[in-house]
């Protein structure tokens, strides 16, 4: 891991994984992360994402968050696409966890186990945690 | 800021977005347009419509360089470019078009 960013013209492209562990309501944590990759992909780096803990919420179909009274921003999950971020990393443990499975998403997603997931952050140049 | 439309005032923020995004309605697009010097025309509110179908859809204004490319699929190649675009809002379709379509500042907006 590293945060020496270099974004020179012609630079280098890095590997930028930003990790959601938290639930999308209750904290800024997750508005604020999407927000940071959203403005990420104005910089052509090579950009996933990883959902782990409690972050597996932020991607659940059907949010409802009138009685919180925040704004549901889950339908963003689905511009990213648009953006060209298409590497959505979920770990299959946390789900289990949390009695969900990859129909309970509104996004498609690559599931995998805690040890891939392990695997995918070692190969990264930059982690990047909310 | 305020904005007086058809008797009613409509908040806006410093750089002129509106507050409430509720607030809008075809008439008060007609008046954050003059603010900005631009002259409403069929291709604007194609790009407009667009937008408000965009923010609709995904709950965030879109990057230009993404608001293009949409545009390019959705309305042809003709339009899905910097230099259409531009012509239409001089002062970026995303800062300009967003302000217009009252929308918040697109995201990464600099």
């Amino acid at each position: 891991m590293s945060d020496d960013m270099d974004f020179e013209e012609g630079g280098t492209v890095k590997k930028f994984m930003f990790v959601n562990r938290k639930a999308p309501y209750g904290t800024i944590y997750a508005l604020e992360g999407l927000e940071v990759v959203l403005i990420s992909a104005a910089f052509d780096q090579d950009v996933s994402l990883a959902f782990l803990d409690d972050g597996v919420f932020q991607l659940v179909k059907g949010q409802k968050t009138d009685g919180v009274e925040m704004k549901n921003f889950s339908p963003t999950y689905r511009a990213l696409e648009g953006y060209d971020i298409e590497k959505l990393y979920v770990e299959r443990e946390s789900l289990e966890a949390r009695g969900l499975s990859e129909d309970d998403l509104l996004v498609d997603v690559q599931v995998m186990s805690a040890a891939e997931m392990g695997d995918m952050m070692s190969q990264q140049d930059v982690v990047i945690s909310f | 800021m305020a904005l007086e439309v058809n008797g009613t005032t409509i908040e806006t923020d410093e750089e002129g977005f509106l507050v409430n995004l509720s607030d809008w309605n075809p008439d008060v697009a007609a008046e954050l347009a003059k603010g900005e010097n631009v002259e409403m025309t069929d291709q604007h509110w194609e790009v407009i419509n667009f937008l408000r179908e965009y923010y609709d859809e995904y709950q965030i204004a879109p990057a230009v360089r993404v608001l293009t490319k949409a545009i390019g699929k959705k309305l042809g190649p003709d339009k899905g470019n910097s230099k259409y675009l531009y012509d239409l809002f001089p002062y970026g379709p995303g800062k300009q078009a967003c302000k217009i379509a009252g929308l918040p500042k697109p995201t990464g907006c600099i």
